[in-house]
């Protein structure tokens, strides 16, 4: 069982929290590393700018707005305002994050974000907040599980999908730094904090969190901490599972996508989003053309959301650690059945 | 500003006769594309590239220039016609107006073809994002102003009204809409699809200040536009009636107009008329 050393490796080469370990795990939301990531941009760049459609609080742009209030503006419930206006600042050089819920921006607003951010091309960045079931108690009307979906298939989009608090801070300030339209999706309830300030990241290079040879579990957003549970339990019944945390839907990196499914043989996506079109999408697309393998798809399967708690959802719908550890076992069968054995 | 000298008028009245063959060579050189939006706002074009706007047609990104939206895309011909005749291009070109590999999209892309500001056509969006550069020269203390040439038709988005309320709240009085006040769009009048009046009072409403003039008048837009210029901490608006077709006789008033182009023959008879109206410009009328 070498395979448990460098499942260990990986981890360590990543400089990931001993996640294994659940006195060792912060919970902190997402939101929240936008939150810091928005104000540290601000000052890295006097360009930066945040304009926010009546959710300061909830989507975590009040900081950047007492600490740069003259760079802050409020418009009111108007999410195609949101965008096209930040088109317009763009086009005099500032560097606007705007900020909602992400049902209602990019949800609302998607053809002012085709328009006017990409096909004008305008260096907007959308934050869009409380994506996900996870969302829990408001229901399915707040719970965005079709955003990647709209803004993957735009073209000149960057679509980035952090997988905790920490890397969402740094996610905030590598698209801030890179000029060009783009989508920063984030959740409302607290989560595994799994990385630390000195994991890499950048835009476009997923990151193997785990080792192993039998399956590739390839998540990306909040539940990349359940797959790295479900792998270490999947371990002890001997099954080594390569983690790959995919933060970046687009440009997504293809040789890491081919890699993880020649070396491993079959895959597994997680994603707390639709499975149709979402990141597992992107993922099945790479690897029809080139390198065909058995793909199980974890997510939201054709329904909506509903009220609950993030736990109770992330189980109805099929997302949690039990469920991508029965995932990973079917793409196992399949790759076995195929090699023959 | 000055008021205009009659011997200025004659020249702007003479560029946009210029303008108008522009948009009619350009549509039967296309095939396709709307005459009627087009050839009503000429007048308006000609004297904004002529006469009121800050730029430079050979420095499209002058830092400091005065920025044009069109919001209402499909009237893409008329700006093209106007660029091309204020030297942003040659008038030559504007026989590919929607050919593949033209600079001159069917709908305005920026990135195609330097001096557009924006790509339009989706309607209700250009407000919004010229309310967006009024905000930024706002931030900066730039002196430029920002005008946005909407159709009336457009009104009814929903968008545009959310623009007209933030610029109203930001008092951008660096910032004026012109709308061209045709009482058509594609399915008829206006005040038939969905009524717009009371039109001015609905701007008024929203803490604009507006101005009405007869769109075909240069000498009254001119003033008009200069009227809103000395505006203080208020967005304005132009409401400009206008003609659709206006310069060919058979077009002017017909919805039918609105996303046609012209044939050989209708195209024929429009330059010829084009033709006579500028020998009664040039004879001072």
């Amino acid at each position: 069982m070498a395979s448990a050393t460098s499942a260990n490796a990986a981890s360590a080469a990543m400089h990931l929290v001993d996640y294994a370990d659940p006195g060792a795990i912060k919970q902190v939301p997402t939101r929240n590393g936008f939150g810091e990531g928005l104000i540290e941009a601000g000052r890295r760049d006097e360009h930066v700018i945040a304009i926010c459609a009546d959710l300061s609080e909830s989507t975590r742009m009040e900081g950047f707005k007492k600490a740069f209030p003259t760079r802050y503006l409020e418009i009111g419930v108007a999410e195609q305002m949101l965008v096209a206006m930040a088109a317009g600042l763009a086009a005099t050089g500032k560097v606007p994050f705007i900020a909602s819920y992400a049902m209602f921006n990019p949800g609302r607003s998607w053809e002012q974000v085709r328009t006017t951010m990409a096909l004008n091309q305008t260096n907007v960045k959308i934050a869009g907040a409380h994506a996900g079931v996870s969302v829990g108690p408001d229901g399915a009307t707040h719970q965005a599980v079709e955003d990647v979906a709209i803004m993957r298939v735009i073209p000149k989009m960057t679509v980035v999908v952090p997988c905790d608090s920490v890397q969402t801070k740094r996610a905030t300030l590598a698209v801030a730094a890179q000029w060009g339209p783009a989508y920063l999706r984030f959740a409302r309830a607290e989560s595994a904090v799994v990385t630390t300030e000195e994991t890499p990241f950048e835009l476009g290079v997923a990151q193997t969190f785990r080792e192993g040879g039998d399956v590739a579990i390839v998540a990306c957003g909040i539940l990349v901490y359940n797959a790295l549970i479900a792998a270490d339990e999947l371990a002890k019944d001997g099954i080594e599972c390569r983690v790959v945390n995919n933060h970046t839907i687009k440009p997504m990196d293809e040789p890491a996508i081919v890699a993880a499914a020649r070396d491993c043989g079959a895959v597994v996506t997680v994603e707390e989003h639709q499975v149709q079109g979402g990141m597992g999408s992107r993922v099945a697309e790479i690897l029809a053309a080139q390198h065909p393998a058995p793909i199980e798809f974890i997510g939201v399967h054709d329904r909506f959301g509903q009220s609950g708690t993030p736990a109770e959802l992330t189980e109805e719908y099929g997302m949690g650690v039990a469920s991508i550890r029965a995932a990973v076992l079917r793409a196992l069968g399949r790759k076995r059945a195929r090699n023959g054995r | 500003m000055d008021s205009l000298s009659p011997e200025a008028l004659r020249d702007l009245e003479l560029h946009a006769n210029d303008v108008r063959v522009g948009i009619i060579r350009s549509l039967l050189a296309a095939g396709s594309g709307h005459a009627g939006g087009s050839l009503d706002m000429a007048d308006i074009f000609t004297a904004l590239y002529f006469h009121l706007m800050r730029h430079d047609p050979t420095n499209p990104e002058l830092p400091d220039r005065d920025r044009l939206l069109l919001s209402c895309g499909h009237i893409a011909p008329v700006r093209y016609a106007a660029m091309a005749c204020a030297g942003y291009f040659p008038v030559e070109e504007l026989l590919t107006l929607r050919h593949f590999g033209t600079r001159l999209q069917g709908h305005p892309e920026r990135v195609s073809l330097p001096g557009l500001e924006t790509t339009s056509g989706p309607l209700g969006e250009g407000l919004a994002q010229g309310t967006g550069m009024a905000l930024g020269a706002k931030m900066d203390g730039s002196d430029w102003r920002v005008y946005v040439v909407t159709s009336d038709g457009e009104h009814q988005c929903g968008l545009h009204w959310e623009a007209m309320m933030t610029a109203g709240k930001f008092k951008l009085d660096n910032l004026t809409c012109i709308v061209d006040r045709n009482v058509i769009q594609i399915d008829g009048s206006t005040e038939d699809v969905m009524p717009l009046e009371p039109f001015a009072d609905k701007y008024r409403a929203f803490n604009w200040e507006v101005f009405e003039c007869d769109g075909h008048d240069i000498a009254a837009f001119v003033d008009a536009v200069e009227k809103a210029k000395q505006v203080k901490g208020k967005p304005q608006v132009v409401i400009a009636h206008t003609v659709m077709g206006k310069g060919v006789s058979f077009m002017e008033g017909d919805y039918l107009w609105h996303g046609k182009p012209p044939k050989k023959d209708e195209a024929e008879q429009a330059l010829r008329e084009l033709s006579e109206a500028r020998e009664l410009i040039g004879a001072g009328r």
